[in-house]
């Protein structure tokens, strides 16, 4: 047998993988540590989010939060509870308001004033504005971070305005207007119907009620107790629905569908005016194509006083049961996004709030919102007028489900199926149940 | 038939164990799980679970909008299944003729069951849309009525049946050409020169000579109907106006994934099973005996 060349092998395979070895191992200490953050933000506003957590990760070489869009709302947060009974929580999660009560009482999640306090990070938690506290608070404590809040505004047309001979500079402030110049639109051509809304329930019902300052449920609205009765079939709510029934038949009113369905109504010209939240700003201003301008919701008048809307939008949530090093890099970002600097940026480029009372300052010193006038019209809406009991905001279980019932109902009103008196006693009846099912399921 | 016999005794269990534990672990199990759950209420995050017994099923007996529910879902099942089967009957007849191009129409009347249900539901959203849909404008010049699937349940559920059917011709069309064209020219010329006209040659030979064809579909459609259809529905309509598509698959899916109620969400699909395996078993019993098998 021929011999083999004697240099062996073994001395070069070594030498490999020690060089290997030591390649490999300053990788991990170099790594930075990820931080898992789910929401339900798309369009303009995925964007928007997308480029606040590279803010983040560019400003710090510590932690990197790695943003995952899971789906609508109720999708993320479906998605949220299936991880973390698989114990693969994301560490932030962005839950929508209605989703509150649930989060608060679930037992899996961290308290946000818990967690800077266990980090030592401190937050100025009175600078925080006054509708937002209220609504994520649980005796004075701030449970989730605020971020993408917004309120129901109304948006109107411009050009169709001028087209029926009303002043495009004066958007209607109460209903009776709402209906004159919904008849002005209609009979000179310029749209084909007076106006619509987005989410239903949240804007006709949970926002009209606490506008007027009249209770949506007992127990103040849920704060007081888990198994409140809803009020949304007494005499207010009664008015207001048969109102809209009536006028779906004049097509003053033209319903569109729940949640954004009605959008296009309004940015195809269809309808002069529109009622949903004040984070379209932002995407307005790209997709319209003709002038629009914003105005505060419509009020009847007396006998009913003027309170505040209440915010809708989602705030961010901390899951329980992450390692101490990962809660520092959450606590960090929840930080900076709720930094001045960050909030009016935030705020400039959705149309969001800004949250936070210096930040409001900041903006209005920079004549932003004499520049912008529209982003002004949610910040007036929410904080210039009288604040009542009725208008703190919602605390209920299971409000998902609540809101569909009560959606449900108001097709069948608006289809004139039941008359309002039938459908809100419907709904009401269909949402106690809903609550008294929560309250059995969290006997505390 | 030709009976396939194995000489290895472990062999051919040993072919079959993929598809069994596929089938044990997608189906079997979660059924069994789906079962477990609906004697329990249980908190979203799955940290509290009290054994209620059969409160669940209590619950839905007595709820009306649950009754409903059932109705849609046979209303909207037999809609689908009639026109699907039969629309694939006549497309597929259609197709087997002596006409040119013949390949292209084919092809192009199985393409839509490549498309994803949601994706459909999406089309005929843009065709049915009150405002800028081309079937209302059309509509509009024959009569006034406002064709608003938001409002008016009958049009939203003609909307989904048509939709949810559409998809599904391709793969009835697939079968019934098979079962066409495996139809001895012979005896349809046989009949021909005897003086039956084409609807007679259609009723007495054609349809009974497809008839296991037929009943296959149609348990198959009827299956489909009650168990797959949520797609559509979910990007369409979400069940409503009102409940009026609100059928028992996505009263199940809205009740446990967006109202977080698991217990009752696993209550309705242990109902719903065993709803499916009856109308099952009576298709077997009743329609096989109608079946002329060869």
């Amino acid at each position: 047998m021929p011999q083999t060349a004697t240099t062996s092998w073994w001395p070069t395979a070594t030498t490999l993988l020690l060089v290997a070895a030591l390649l490999l191992v300053p990788a991990p200490a170099l790594a930075k540590t990820d931080i898992q953050f789910w929401h339900a933000m798309t369009g303009q506003l995925g964007e928007a989010v997308n480029e606040l957590v590279k803010q983040f990760n560019d400003s710090q070489s510590e932690y990197e939060v790695k943003p995952l869009r899971k789906g609508t709302y109720p999708e993320t947060l479906t998605a949220a509870i299936a991880a973390y009974r698989q114990r693969q929580a994301p560490h932030i999660v962005q839950v929508f308001e209605v989703g509150t009560q649930t989060m608060m009482l679930s037992g899996a999640v961290l308290p946000v004033f818990q967690l800077m306090k266990e980090q030592e990070i401190a937050v100025d938690w009175k600078d925080f504005i006054a509708p937002v506290v209220g609504y994520y608070s649980k005796d004075g404590n701030l449970y989730s971070m605020p971020f993408n809040s917004s309120t129901p505004i109304l948006y109107y047309n411009k050009d169709a305005f001028q087209k029926a001979g009303l002043d495009p500079s004066k958007p209607p402030q109460t209903w009776k207007q709402v209906e004159e110049y919904s008849k002005k639109l209609i009979s000179s051509g310029a749209t084909k119907c007076g106006f619509s809304t987005g989410w239903p329930s949240w804007v006709q019902v949970e926002n009209m009620h606490a506008l007027h300052d009249q209770p949506f449920a007992s127990k103040r609205n849920g704060f007081d107790g888990l198994d409140p009765k809803l009020l949304i079939n007494q005499e207010f709510g009664v008015k207001h629905l048969g109102q809209l029934a009536a006028w779906q038949k004049e097509n003053v009113f033209s319903y569109g569908g729940r949640a954004g369905a009605a959008d296009p109504k309004f940015l195809s010209g269809e309808c002069g005016m529109y009622m949903q939240s004040s984070a379209l700003i932002g995407g307005f201003t790209k997709g319209a194509s003709f002038k629009w301008g914003t105005g505060q919701l419509p009020h009847h008048g007396a006998p009913y006083k003027k309170a505040t809307s209440i915010i809708g939008g989602a705030t961010l949530w901390v899951m329980k049961g992450k390692p101490a090093a990962e809660n520092r890099g959450t606590a960090r970002f929840l930080k900076f996004i709720s930094d001045t600097n960050q909030q009016m940026w935030w705020h400039v480029t959705t149309g969001y709030l800004a949250i936070s009372n210096s930040a409001v300052k900041n903006l209005e010193t920079g004549y932003h919102f004499k520049k912008n006038p529209d982003q002004f019209t949610a910040f007036a809406q929410l904080t210039k007028g009288t604040a009542t009991p009725n208008s703190q905001g919602l605390r209920l279980g299971n409000f998902v489900q609540i809101r569909d019932a009560i959606e449900s109902e108001l097709e069948n009103i608006f289809a004139g199926k039941k008359s309002a008196k039938q459908g809100l006693d419907d709904a009401a009846a269909k949402s106690n149940d809903i609550l008294k099912e929560f309250a059995a399921a969290n006997k505390q | 038939m030709q009976r396939t016999v194995f000489k290895s005794r472990w062999l051919p269990y040993l072919l079959v164990a993929p598809q069994m534990a596929v089938t044990v672990i997608f189906f079997f199990w979660p059924a069994l799980k789906s079962l477990q759950l609906s004697l329990y209420r249980v908190s979203p995050f799955g940290d509290r679970s009290t054994f209620v017994g059969l409160e669940n099923f209590g619950k839905l007996v007595a709820d009306p909008d649950y009754y409903s529910s059932v109705l849609n879902s046979f209303v909207f099942a037999g809609g689908v299944t009639v026109f699907a089967v039969l629309g694939a009957l006549v497309l597929a007849g259609l197709v087997t003729q002596k006409i040119r191009g013949l390949a292209v129409y084919r092809t192009l009347l199985l393409w839509p069951y490549g498309i994803a249900p949601a994706v459909a539901g999406i089309i005929f959203l843009f065709i049915f849309h009150p405002a800028y849909g081309i079937l209302p404008y059309f509509l509009s010049f024959v009569t006034a009525y406002d064709f608003n699937w938001l409002l008016k349940g009958w049009v939203a559920m003609t909307l989904v049946i048509v939709a949810t059917a559409w998809t599904h011709l391709g793969y009835n069309i697939a079968f019934y050409i098979a079962g066409l064209l495996a139809i001895p020219a012979s005896v349809m010329e046989a009949a021909d020169v005897d003086g039956a006209g084409p609807i007679r040659r259609f009723t007495a030979i054609v349809f009974p000579l497809v008839s296991p064809i037929t009943f296959y579909l149609v348990v198959l459609n009827m299956v489909f109907a009650f168990f797959e259809s949520f797609g559509v529905i979910d990007a369409v309509t979400k069940g409503g106006p009102g409940q009026d598509t609100e059928i028992m698959v996505y009263k199940l899916y809205k009740d446990g994934f967006i109202g977080l109620n698991l217990g009752s969400s696993g209550a309705q699909s242990v109902i719903l099973m065993a709803m499916v395996i009856g109308l099952t078993v009576l298709q077997f019993r009743f329609a096989e005996k109608k079946v002329t098998y060869r």
